[in-house]
């Protein structure tokens, strides 16, 4: 792979396998689904191959883009059905974003001013973009709370990515991350009083602040590497899917930014979808007829390329579809 | 006329008087409703004001008020004085009006497609992506004919000096129409001649064009179109008008679960199977419309049918995300629009507004509270309008800082005093505030056609400027005169031979379903009703036969609380016979009492509003007010449960006589008969298994409770003895109150349902029954120790009542269907 330049860059490609299985109480009569599991193409993420597997064949499955350009699949069965499988298995290239100087960024009042509403100021189509993830959504909330914690980074001219560099070191340093704290429905004004929660909501939390300030910033949902303890095996299942932002700043387009992880993303991350939060990129949703009550078993598993024979010991030099 | 109604009307020269233009001179264009009025007598006045009032009543014309404590309904309130709109300045106004349709129809579809709007700063960003109206799955879509909004609703207000100016818009599924056309009906019938005279502009022809757009608008691939019109159910604030327009229209009503998606389209579920639908006129707020790519905790949509939008393969009218221009943060922002968009001027102002998200906008709003009514920028925002000069102390404190925390969030509008006009009330006429919506509709090239009429919009009380239906609002019959009658002919296909319906194909199973229960309430209602007057006719005496009563009575749990009911009173006691059969029939947290029934039974019948005449309906509605009032007497009680009969039979003669015999009525039939075989069995259990000395005592009631004391009397002339009264009410197969009828009944129906709608009879619960009734020997009740004959009845009851609720499951699975609802995904690590 090479960038603008032309100069060769280093390219890291990932074997990623996302499962999801409901065993249904009751037999369902009817589903739709909506499924959003194919990797985005970015300028510096490719997806190479991807696939899915979904048991049992729904009889109808239409492909199409949603709002924020995400792929979509929706699915409809219509025959009777206990137990619903699907497997998405992508092969994804990575490559390291440009070293960039924050310091040179621009002052986040700067940014903020050049995204507010001036009558018959026209709009570039990257400023158009940001302005959709400036305001509140359903599980984001603009308010005074929010950009007052964010504050202490924000002062007065501090070049944007600084600013917002400081805001998630300082949220990793503060939040504790308890999977038994928060729930989905949790609202981000108690997770900011309570300092606790999960990847999700600490990327809603640091999207209330950025957007509490007037800045752009967009829910990222993805895959990240993790690593085995030492000297311990890589675990099939043993991942799962993560959440970050993105900050919108000109000149530097969008920026990523990992709060649970305190870091930028580089070429551990793999990007599914975006959208304003959490609601906007569910990786599947849907509505059924009949099933009763239900919990979806989840199992992702992340492999670096030269690994792949873990998730396809049979044949190690293709993606094959296992379907279990 | 009285004297002075005319020159006794408080006129004042601040405000705009509809009616006047000064005082006791009414304007040029109201001289002849004048002279109207002023040749009438009081007494012909009020006979009106009556008529207007009863017309309201009997057609249960009403408007949901969710924090009414009076229930969820209220009637609709109508001024009977019409509100009189000169022809010339309305010419104007249509005009105005059907270029803002184009307007806000060219806004939508850029919002949602290329965005010129925002990229070119003519718009904010904050208005659109800002709020919680745009839908986001909608973007991308291109509706059949590029046509966004449908309909449109436009509330407009009159300043001082004449000017009309845009108050509000109703961009998403306007509602108002519908009564705009039933406050015609009413008060063109209140004053004929006034009516004739004056040459006033008719509605229908604006309902006849709208049905042709959805015709020539709609996917239909050559088929012929089904429009349906969606409605969130019978708790809608709206839901009379959304009946009342269905049956107007011509279109099936129907709610989320009567539709369903395959293959990109949408098919309406029948008795009969599935029907394409082309068109929905919806009154379901567009979050709720699929609960698959919008709200996912909606019960009330169909999930996937943005997907059938997606594909074009239906017609929404409005689109899905048409709701989004209900702000009135939009109206500084129209004028460029309208050069931009349209190149033409906008030829009706808004009323002047300053949006709040852009600062020198905010400042002057800070710096002139008073003048000002502080919005909502956003639809769905909890915020009723403040008037700035209302606004003191704290209270104005904590507005600014409601403002300066999320500016784009208000709106502030200019102090309007709007136009006033006279009702009619307490004998003379009274200024009011009003205001008018008007209504609009593509004609499906390009084009708005505009009701020449409109909903006029009152103030509720004298002095006050909110006018709102929601708080209590008054409404008026709005006239415009031709001066030049134009006879447009239509150019519309007329029905033939292919079109002729007769058998309600389209009765969706959510109606059978209701009208299954409406039979099986009824029904349940009657019973008790006399079981209940049996016993308050004996509670005096000293009968023998009263034991045995109140144990049938029991048996019905009429006197058991319901479990867990929200309204239950603490644990009481009875002090006596008399209030424990009074409570049976008034006290709604008993199981089955009388008083619960019956509110099921409104609830059935609400739900198939749009099926029934205006008369049937009133015959129900009358049944459901006869226990508003307190019963504190066996004889007051007496009297309730005469007229319910009353009613009760009049319900059924209407329902025998008066509705159609399609498929839903049938099932209406089969649930009465079968309550009615669920009821009888139960009656008859009790002397079945009482001791041999009660028994006798107890056939009289059992008789009357079974409604056929009549025919014992008239053929037997003498006191009832077991065997006749058991052939009667059991085994008879002339006696419609005899189990023997029912099963006659029941298999009838069930043998031609299955015929017709194509399912396989249940022969499995029925057969067995009639045999059992047909080979049963009744020389075992002529001996004078019957009881091996009783114990054989015995289980001949059971079977009956157990074949009753098997029928009525089935009739469930076979015809009806049950929704669950959607399941929310589990969160992240």
């Amino acid at each position: 792979m090479s960038d603008e330049s032309g100069m060769e860059v280093e390219a890291v490609r990932y074997l990623i396998r996302h499962d999801t299985r409901y065993q249904y109480d009751q037999p369902v009569g009817e589903s739709r689904q909506l499924v959003r599991l194919t990797p985005r193409e970015l300028p510096r993420q490719r997806c190479l191959a991807h696939q899915l597997f979904i048991d049992p064949e729904p009889q109808r499955g239409e492909d199409f883009r949603d709002g924020f350009g995400n792929a979509v699949r929706s699915l409809h069965f219509e025959r009777e059905h206990e137990m619903l499988f699907v497997r998405a298995e992508s092969l994804v290239e990575v490559v390291a974003p440009q070293a960039f100087e924050i310091d040179h960024s621009p002052a986040w009042e700067e940014v903020r001013d050049g995204l507010s509403y001036r009558a018959g100021r026209p709009l570039d189509a990257a400023r158009l973009e940001a302005t959709e993830f400036l305001f509140e959504s359903r599980h984001v909330r603009v308010k005074n709370d929010f950009a007052d914690y964010a504050r202490a980074d924000f002062r007065t001219d501090t070049p944007l990515l600084v600013a917002v560099d400081g805001l998630m070191r300082r949220i990793r340093l503060e939040f504790t991350y308890d999977p038994e704290a928060t729930e989905i429905s949790t609202p981000v004004t108690e997770v900011l009083a309570t300092r606790r929660g999960v990847c999700q909501d600490f990327a809603h939390l640091m999207l209330s602040c950025l957007r509490s300030l007037g800045l752009a910033a967009r829910y990222v949902s993805g895959y990240i590497l993790t690593h085995p303890p030492a000297g311990r095996p890589r675990l099939i299942g043993a991942d799962a899917t993560h959440a970050w932002v993105s900050v919108f700043c000109p000149g530097y387009g969008w920026v990523d930014y990992d709060p649970t992880n305190a870091q930028m993303p580089t070429t551990e991350h793999v990007t599914l979808a975006w959208g304003r939060d959490f609601s906007d990129v569910s990786p599947l949703r849907g509505v059924i007829l009949g099933g009763g009550e239900h919990e979806p078993e989840i199992a992702v598993t992340m492999v670096p390329e030269a690994e792949r024979a873990l998730l396809h010991p049979e044949n190690p030099s293709d993606i094959v579809f296992t379907p279990s | 006329m009285p004297a002075g109604l005319l020159s006794d009307y408080p006129f004042r020269a601040s405000r705009y008087d509809e009616m006047f233009a000064a005082r006791g001179e009414p304007r040029p264009h109201w001289q002849g409703f004048a002279d109207r009025l002023e040749s009438l007598s009081l007494e012909s006045l009020l006979q009106r004001e009556e008529f207007v009032r009863d017309a309201i009543e009997a057609d249960g014309v009403s408007y949901n008020v969710y924090s009414d404590p009076q229930g969820n309904r209220r009637p609709w309130e109508l001024d009977m004085l019409p509100l009189i709109i000169d022809d010339g300045e309305w010419s104007l106004l249509s005009a105005a009006v059907a270029q803002r349709a184009r307007l806000l129809n060219a806004i939508l579809a850029d919002l949602y497609g290329p965005q010129h709007l925002l990229t070119e700063g003519l718009l904010p960003p904050a208005l659109v992506f800002g709020q919680p109206g745009f839908r986001w799955p909608a973007r991308g879509i291109c509706p059949p004919g590029n046509v966004w909004l449908f309909a449109f609703g436009v509330d407009l207000a009159r300043a001082p000096d004449g000017r009309w100016w845009v108050i509000a818009d109703r961009t998403q599924g306007p509602s108002g129409s519908g009564y705009a056309l039933q406050n015609r009906l009413i008060v063109s019938n209140a004053f004929p001649v006034a009516f004739r005279e004056l040459r006033v502009n008719r509605l229908a022809g604006y309902f006849r064009a709208m049905q042709e757009s959805f015709a020539r608008l709609a996917p239909t691939d050559g088929e012929t179109p089904l429009t349906v019109l969606l409605t969130p159910g019978p708790y809608n604030e709206t839901y009379f008008e959304h009946a009342f327009l269905a049956r107007y229209l011509g279109f099936p009503l129907v709610e989320g679960q009567d539709l369903t998606v395959r293959d990109n389209t949408v098919f309406l579920k029948t008795l009969r199977g599935l029907r394409r639908v082309h068109a929905i006129l919806r009154r379901l707020d567009d979050d709720f419309c699929d609960p698959l790519e919008l709200r996912a905790d909606s019960a009330l949509g169909i999930a996937g049918l943005l997907g059938a939008v997606r594909a074009g393969r239906v017609l929404i009218a409005n689109a899905i995300g048409s709701g989004v221009l209900e702000s009135g943060a939009l109206f500084g922002f129209l004028p460029a629009i309208c050069e931009r968009l349209l190149g033409e001027p906008l030829a009706m102002p808004s009323v002047a507004s300053w949006w709040c998200g852009e600062k020198p906008a905010l400042d002057y709003v800070l710096g002139h509270l008073d003048e000002l009514v502080i919005k909502p920028a956003f639809p769905g925002m909890r915020m009723n309008a403040a008037f700035g000069h209302l606004l003191h102390g704290e209270e104005r404190d904590k507005m600014i800082a409601r403002i300066l925390a999320q500016p784009h969030a208000y709106v502030a509008q200019e102090w309007v005093r709007v136009a006033q006009a006279p009702v009619w009330r307490d004998n003379k006429l009274l200024p009011r505030s009003v205001g008018i919506r008007v209504f609009s509709c593509s004609t499906g090239d390009g084009g708005y056609t505009v009701m020449p009429g409109a909903l006029g919009r009152v103030a509720p009380r004298t002095g006050m400027e909110v006018i709102s239906m929601q708080r209590g609002g008054l409404s008026k019959d709005t006239w415009i005169r031709v001066e030049n009658p134009i006879f447009t002919s239509m150019l519309k296909r007329r029905l033939g031979v292919v079109d002729l319906v007769s058998d309600g194909a389209d009765i969706p199973s959510r109606v059978g379903e209701n009208l299954f229960w409406l039979g099986r309430y009824s029904e349940r209602v009657e019973i008790g009703a006399r079981l209940l007057r049996a016993a308050m006719t004996r509670v005096a005496g000293d009968d023998d036969a009263q034991q045995g009563l109140i144990s049938a009575i029991a048996r019905m749990n009429m006197f058991k609380d319901r479990p867990g009911a929200r309204d239950a009173p603490p644990p009481r006691v009875e002090t006596s016979l008399e209030r424990k059969l009074i409570g049976a029939l008034v006290d709604p947290t008993r199981v089955n009492s009388v008083a619960t029934n019956l509110r099921a039974l409104a609830v059935a019948a609400g739900q198939v509003r749009e099926r029934m005449s205006s008369d049937n309906w009133h015959a129900l509605h009358a049944l459901g007010q006869l226990l508003a009032d307190p019963i504190d007497s066996i004889d007051h009680a007496l009297s309730a449960i005469d007229h319910i009969m009353q009613s009760c039979i009049a319900f059924s003669g209407f329902a025998l006589d008066d509705m159609t015999r399609d498929e839903g009525w049938r099932f209406l039939i089969l649930g009465r008969r079968i309550e009615r075989l669920e009821g009888l069995a139960g009656l008859v259990m009790t002397p079945v298994e009482a001791a041999a000395s009660e028994r006798d005592q107890m056939l009289e009631w059992l008789l009357e409770a079974g409604d056929s004391i009549v025919t014992y009397r008239a053929r037997y002339r003498r006191v009832p003895e077991l065997l006749p009264t058991l052939h009667l009410l059991v085994f008879d197969r002339t006696n419609p109150h005899a189990i023997r009828f029912q099963v006659d009944v029941l298999r009838d129906y069930l043998e031609r349902a299955a015929h017709e709608l194509g399912h396989p009879y249940p022969s499995r619960i029925v057969d067995p029954l009639a045999q059992r009734l047909e080979k049963f020997d009744l020389a075992g009740f002529e001996s004078d120790e019957p009881e091996a004959a009783l114990a054989d009845l015995r289980d001949l009851l059971n079977e009956a009542i157990v074949a009753a609720q098997e029928l009525s499951d089935e009739v469930h699975r076979r015809y009806f269907t049950h929704t669950v609802g959607p399941m929310l995904l589990r969160r992240l690590a």
